[in-house]
């Protein structure tokens, strides 16, 4: 029973649903919920899934992949460039710290010199799965503790690279030919001399920033030109997939060269679409790998030693918390924000697995060295969770400070998004108005070449079908103040101002419409911001003519105001009667004959009479009439 | 000869018979610049530096204006606001104006006799035009006694006709070579003796 690929989705599925709806149900992280999904349906305590574990975790990890290609891509290396000091000296005191007293207790514990390096490294590094989807999910990745964590996980994530550069060398030279017996993957580097390890692992990491440059923009550019969407999804997943095949033929992670192709991309005006396209798949993903994780923990290794495990677990968490709450204190971090980044990453990470199985078939670790450290690794991220409610329902309410009142200032910004949908003639025109005014929208389009070729002009736009939801909230819609949707098409501008309106009802709408008949449709829906493009330049043109004719300039203007307002409220009215029938065509002919009789009057009283105390002859005709009054 | 430059605020022009008249008999004259506000700046976007070249041109600025509750039309004050800037026109560099002469013209609703302390209006018209002519001293021109045709409200057509007229020898006057001094014992432009001889 327990063979069927079927019957297992289904329990992983199943699990997944229950656990994680009881966990958000207690208010817990889904992390929790997928954690006990995995132990549960595990082979230690229901057994549905079985010694296939090892390869459902490899299969999960194209979750930690994903997360660390979508990491990736909202790394554009300009943040990056003005992050550095963050992510090099918080990241550089964390991993340092934490691997120096690591490395004494492991040498203090008489492991050897060799394989208590390896595990410092391993334990050094933090859970980014973990971390991000807990930060994610409680919406704190603009508050100093979020930028923190965010920065010690980058410099990790890229620190890993070196670290499996130099794991190699530490390799016994002797026990080098059985190498390949314990591996099964397809490697390449560990048939190469060291030396050249290190080279190779650079070499490609080139190949993925030039690929990524000269290959895959191109290459999305032309799906794109298709139109046909799912093309984009399978060009998404090819990427994602053939960097990590990539990566895993060289023999280093592929998480990480997912992360450096996201990195690649960030730039390119595919990044929203990317991202929102892969979101759902990753959070599966995730939640898989988070099962897996649970499933991994190995009861019988901890049933035959619990005291040292248990101990070897404590030890390490208080050292990584230990180590994080310096490096808040260095960092000038609030007790709060320190206290969360303290108990936020004081887990091993996924790259734990992936460094202490590599040293594994290096045969740097024993058989047994390498099961406890794996137990370890797996408990001290189930763990993670626990801790932090811990921390947030029993110590930070006793500290005081709320971190929303230290928000800094420049998120105000942030906050006050602005999305424009559609950057044509119209679009455009109101981008760069606003734009010289200091306020930069995040701009969408649905036309890939005007798309590639405003990119070019230096304009932020990106490619995507706005009527989506998930791509209007990865511009950051649940951020945003207004929506502008500037597109002509009124479809388009019905779908997304339906969407906006029912989940993002603090968003502001602004909408365009061609005419009439359009604006009845959106003000019956409720829409109030409606932007008739037929209006405002007729009125112009006509201005522009009566100028001509010899009518002043201002007194036109003024007119023009008038005229406006008399017909922004006559269409209100008329959008209350039903669109078609006889109602409408009444109110409508009477709406019109209205109209004209203001024309009609305005033109019979000379243009202006909206301002009597200008109007000397007005004052003479009243004095006239009341000679008895002196002026 | 004098260079003027009439700057007309009026924002409801087509409407007023007696300016109508004012403008158009003096419009053509030789060195005189009528500059239109209204129809200019119609959205109140005044081009500073291009006004601040027209003034640099002329010698005699002419605020002509209707008499809006004791003071001018907004777009004058706006242009009074943005134009007289600051080390330009006043201060310590602001020398641009220096020597130039400075007046207003205005017509006004109300007649003479009502701009009085026993008047309607309890304070002369002189009185209401300080800071215009504050603000001429403070640019270091010479202020002028003011042109005012008032009662427009009941302005005959003879007295109409008289004014504009009168109005075009003020303007021809001003371009001989006047000074202060001529204007000693006037406090309207209208009472110089020169003015009312035919």
């Amino acid at each position: 029973m327990t063979g069927s690929l079927l019957f297992e989705a289904i329990m992983f599925l199943a699990g997944a649903i229950l656990c994680v709806s009881i966990a958000k149900k207690l208010g817990l992280s889904s992390v929790i919920g997928y954690l006990l999904a995995g132990v549960l349906i595990g082979p230690y305590v229901f057994g549905f899934i079985g010694e296939e574990g090892d390869d459902i975790l490899h299969f999960a990890e194209f979750g930690v992949v994903m997360m660390l290609f979508l990491i990736g891509l909202e790394i554009e290396p300009k943040n990056f460039w003005n992050m550095r000091k963050t992510i090099l000296g918080m990241g550089g005191i964390q991993v340092g710290g934490t691997m120096l007293v690591a490395y004494i207790l492991f040498t203090l514990l008489g492991f050897e010199f060799k394989v208590a390096l390896v595990i410092a490294m391993a334990v050094a590094l933090s859970s980014t799965a973990i971390a991000m989807q807990t930060i994610k999910e409680k919406g704190l990745m603009d508050t100093t503790f979020g930028t923190s964590a965010f920065s010690i996980l980058l410099f990790q994530d890229i620190i890993v690279i070196f670290m499996l550069g130099f794991i190699p060398l530490l390799a016994n030279p002797e026990h080098n030919t059985s190498a390949d017996a314990h591996s099964n993957s397809v490697s390449l580097i560990q048939n190469l001399p060291m030396g050249f390890q290190t080279l190779a692992i650079i070499l490609s990491v080139v190949i993925i920033i030039v690929a990524g440059r000269f290959l895959i923009v191109p290459m999305l550019r032309k799906v794109a030109k298709t139109g046909v969407r799912e093309l984009l999804i399978a060009a998404a997943f090819l990427i994602v997939f053939g960097i990590s095949f990539l990566m895993e033929f060289v023999g280093i992670s592929p998480a990480l060269g997912a992360f450096l192709g996201g990195v690649v991309l960030s730039n390119s005006e595919f990044k929203h679409e990317l991202e929102s396209t892969l979101e759902p798949f990753k959070n599966l993903l995730l939640g898989l790998f988070f099962m897996a994780v649970g499933a991994s923990i190995n009861f019988i290794v901890i049933a035959k030693s619990p005291f040292m495990i248990g101990g070897v677990l404590v030890a390490i968490i208080v050292i990584k918390a230990l180590v994080l709450y310096i490096t808040g204190v260095v960092f000038k971090l609030k007790l709060d924000q320190r206290l969360l980044l303290t108990f936020g990453l004081a887990q091993i990470g996924e790259f734990a697995f992936v460094l202490l199985s590599f040293a594994f078939g290096l045969n740097i670790l024993e058989q047994e060295q390498m099961d406890m450290l794996l137990v370890i690794t797996a408990l001290s991220m189930s763990l993670t969770p626990i801790i932090s409610i811990v921390n947030e329902r029993v110590i930070l309410p006793r500290m005081g400070t709320k971190e929303s009142v230290q928000r800094p200032m420049d998120h105000i910004a942030k906050s006050q998004k602005i999305i424009l949908v559609g950057f044509g003639h119209f679009g455009s025109t109101i981008g760069r108005f606003l734009r010289s005014h200091g306020v930069e929208a995040t701009i969408l389009d649905h036309d890939s070449n005007r798309v590639d070729f405003l990119r070019k002009m230096g304009f932020e736009v990106y490619y995507g079908d706005a009527t989506r939801t998930d791509l209007l909230e990865s511009a950051g819609i649940a951020e945003a103040k207004i929506v502008i949707c500037a597109t002509n098409k009124i479809g388009v501008s019905k779908a997304i101002s339906k969407l906006v309106k029912e989940k993002y009802p603090h968003v502001e709408l602004m909408i365009r419409t061609k005419n009439r008949y359009d604006a009845y449709e959106l003000l019956n829906l409720g829409h109030t911001n409606i932007y008739r493009e037929s209006l405002d330049t007729s009125l112009l043109l006509a201005r522009d003519v009566l100028s001509k004719m010899g009518f002043r300039k201002y007194t036109l203007n003024r007119q023009i105001q008038n005229f406006k307002k008399y017909d922004e409220d006559s269409l209100r009215r008329l959008a209350q009667e039903p669109n078609r029938g006889e109602s409408y065509i009444f109110k409508a002919r009477e709406e019109l004959k209205q109209q004209e009789e203001f024309l009609n009057e305005d033109f019979k009283r000379g243009v202006v009479d909206f301002d009597k105390h200008w109007d000397s002859e007005h004052i003479r005709k009243t004095l006239k009439k009341s000679k008895s009054y002196t002026l | 000869m004098k260079k003027i430059l009439v700057l007309f605020a009026h924002p409801k022009y087509e409407k007023s018979k007696v300016n109508t008249a004012l403008i158009e008999h003096i419009r053509g004259k030789q060195n005189v610049t009528i500059h239109d506000l209204y129809e200019q700046y119609h959205d109140f976007h005044i081009d500073v530096k291009a006004e601040k070249e027209l003034l640099q041109q002329h010698d005699i600025i002419i605020w002509h204006h209707p008499f809006y509750w004791y003071s001018c039309p907004p777009l004058l004050k706006q242009w009074i606001d943005m134009v007289l800037e600051f080390n330009w026109a006043y201060g310590p560099e602001g020398k641009a104006l220096e020597g130039k002469i400075c007046l207003n013209a205005i017509t006004t609703g109300a007649s003479k006799a009502m701009y009085c302390s026993a008047g309607i209006n309890s304070f002369t018209v002189r009185q209401f035009l300080r800071p215009f002519e504050q603000t001429a001293n403070l640019c270091n021109m010479t202020y002028f006694p003011p042109f005012a045709v008032m009662g427009t409200h009941r302005l005959t057509d003879d007295i109409l006709e008289q004014s504009k007229i009168k109005y075009g020898k003020a303007i021809d006057l001003l371009q001989s070579n006047v000074t202060l001094d001529d204007f000693d014992q006037v406090s309207f432009l209208n009472d110089v003796s020169q003015l009312n001889t035919i």
